[in-house]
């Protein structure tokens, strides 16, 4: 299936990514008018030391440990794609404690939230990919 | 066709159907549950009290999940025994096996203490009959007294919290959480907890009860109207004994979760398994390992190969919003950072990290467990970085180029 790669030699870190992730969510047609002055709860995050940066999201990993552990049932494995019910969730984060990434991360509620490869919205394809200018972030099969 | 028995009805039980059915699309699978409930999430059962879920939301898996992987689920019955080839219910029903899951799981150990027959309500805490049962118990004006200091009386009196009057929690260790906690985290933990409003009295214990007081060791007495008794829980492995399985504290399996007995496999809170980070045997009683052993068992049991060989003790636990991590052993050398309320200890021992507690910023812990679980030796990557900063940046391009993705 098609998932989310980065390709760290070109990702400039300009951290659109987060912007178009927080601001996929929204419904709202101007992203500025959307996220100005509000903490943004970006799915992907830009890890930078100065020298190496790359942007990091969920791997929708085939033996996913996050799903395995969940405490609620709330995170699952639907057609490749790990889903959370933010429903169900109730923010015990064991998640984060078993994810080797790091990718899953707390909400404005403190639930978590994490990447659904824009499943969850009406994006179509993932936002980060689309507004990356630097193509350092695509969607494609590569099992 | 294969006949699958899996007795309990806890996550240990969904992992097996899991495992099996990943091996085994047609082979028959009976999960008899002595509760009214299929799979629940047993430890959400503070977050009901706290009114932060329902009984509905708290199923685990929708009800379609046990047509489409036909499963049989049998309600309300309880094994009374396991014979050679099948396994008997207590009204009588025979079920026929040829591989069978004791998925038997643990119960809430009440010690005996001089009055307690004089105590009008007193509960355990421990499902969802007992959190409905308590709920009716109390009210606004309720005075409560919980045994135990432990995750099950912490996450208790958490859920009790804003529906009655006073709590006060008792426990003869000298610290809360005292069998994940040292006792430095164990006193931030504790002044986090007491700041909503909770009351302790520790390195105490009750003597005696008389009707709705308790008289202490120290000569304290409490009074109270609802009792909560939150000690501990024992492995329920009285049916796999009675069949001649190998059982020490919990019952003994192999790291393909099979016992010492022919065909019977066993998985969750009433195993004992190896922890990597000790290597001794315990009972591991956490929700991802009872999910992770019941798959490998279910693997197993469909004739399939799978190992759980890696297994470690580990807690996610929040109180208040203010979170707790722990895994592994508190052993070896030493790294620590405090920062305000964040504490983050981490062990490291032979070339390995085995152990750490981490209080408050919890991000990307994630990262730390796996080097634990894993065996990461610790001079391939740049601990020194990650352990001030958990993140991939201080792993090898190659790392990051095989675990993010392949070829780029």
């Amino acid at each position: 299936m098609r998932k989310i790669y980065v390709n760290e030699k070109w990702c400039l870190g300009c951290h659109l990514c987060e912007y178009n992730c927080a601001f996929a969510g929204t419904g709202k047609a101007n992203m500025s008018l959307a996220l100005k002055d509000k903490a943004i709860y970006p799915k992907i995050r830009v890890e930078d030391d100065g020298k190496i940066m790359y942007a990091l999201s969920c791997r929708h990993c085939d033996d996913a440990i996050c799903v395995k552990s969940c405490i609620s049932g709330a995170l699952s494995k639907e057609d490749g794609v790990v889903k959370i019910d933010k429903d169900k969730c109730i923010g015990c984060l064991t998640c984060v404690l078993v994810c080797p990434y790091g990718a899953l991360v707390q909400n404005e509620n403190k639930a978590v939230t994490k990447c659904q490869l824009c499943t969850d919205n009406s994006c179509g394809e993932p936002a980060c990919v689309k507004g990356c200018p630097n193509n350092a972030i695509v969607f494609e099969e590569r099992d | 066709m294969k006949n699958y028995v899996i007795i309990g009805g806890g996550i240990a039980s969904l992992g097996c159907v899991d495992g099996i059915r990943s091996a085994d699309s047609d082979g028959k699978i009976t999960m008899i549950c002595d509760e009214s409930f299929p799979p629940y999430a047993r430890p959400l059962i503070s977050y009901y009290l706290e009114d932060k879920t329902t009984i509905e939301k708290m199923q685990y898996r929708s009800d379609d999940f046990y047509k489409e992987k036909n499963v049989d689920v049998v309600l309300g019955s309880s094994v009374t025994k396991i014979d050679k080839n099948s396994v008997i219910t207590e009204d009588g029903k025979e079920y026929k096996y040829d591989k069978l899951l004791a998925a038997t799981g643990s119960s809430p150990f009440v010690p005996p203490i001089k009055g307690m027959d004089s105590v009008e309500k007193k509960f355990t805490f421990m499902t969802i009959d007992d959190t409905l049962a308590l709920e009716k118990s109390i009210d606004a004006s309720s005075k409560i007294l919980i045994v135990g200091a432990g995750l099950i009386g912490l996450k208790c009196a958490e859920g009790l919290k804003d529906k009655v009057d006073k709590i006060v929690v008792c426990d003869l260790a000298d610290k809360v959480l005292s069998s994940i906690l040292d006792k430095e985290c164990a006193d931030m933990v504790q002044r986090n907890i007491e700041e909503s409003g909770i009351e302790f009295m520790l390195s105490d214990s009750v003597d005696e009860f008389k009707g709705n007081t308790a008289v202490m060791k120290s000569g304290a007495s409490v009074d109270f109207d609802v009792l909560v008794m939150a000690v501990g829980v024992r492995p329920n492995t009285a049916l796999l004994k009675d069949i001649g399985a190998e059982v020490n504290r919990g019952v003994v399996v192999d790291d393909r979760m099979a016992t010492t007995v022919d065909n019977i496999y066993a998985a969750g809170d009433v195993v004992e398994s190896n922890d990597i980070t000790s290597d001794t045997k315990k009972i591991m009683a956490i929700l991802p390992n009872a999910y992770m052993g019941g798959f490998c068992a279910g693997v197993n049991m469909a004739d399939g190969k799978d190992a759980f060989d890696n297994q470690i003790p580990m807690n996610s636990i929040g109180f208040f919003g203010y979170h707790i991590m722990t895994a592994g052993s508190y052993d070896g050398e030493l790294y620590e950072e405090k920062n305000g309320d964040s504490i983050k200890k981490l062990y490291i021992k032979d070339n390995r990290l085995i152990g750490f507690i981490i209080l408050g910023k919890v991000d990307k812990t994630g990262i730390y467990t796996s080097l634990i679980r894993n065996k990461t030796p610790l001079d391939t990557i740049d601990f020194d970085a990650i352990k001030k900063n958990p993140s991939l940046l201080p792993f090898s391009s190659d790392y990051r180029r095989k675990n993010l993705g392949g070829v780029l």
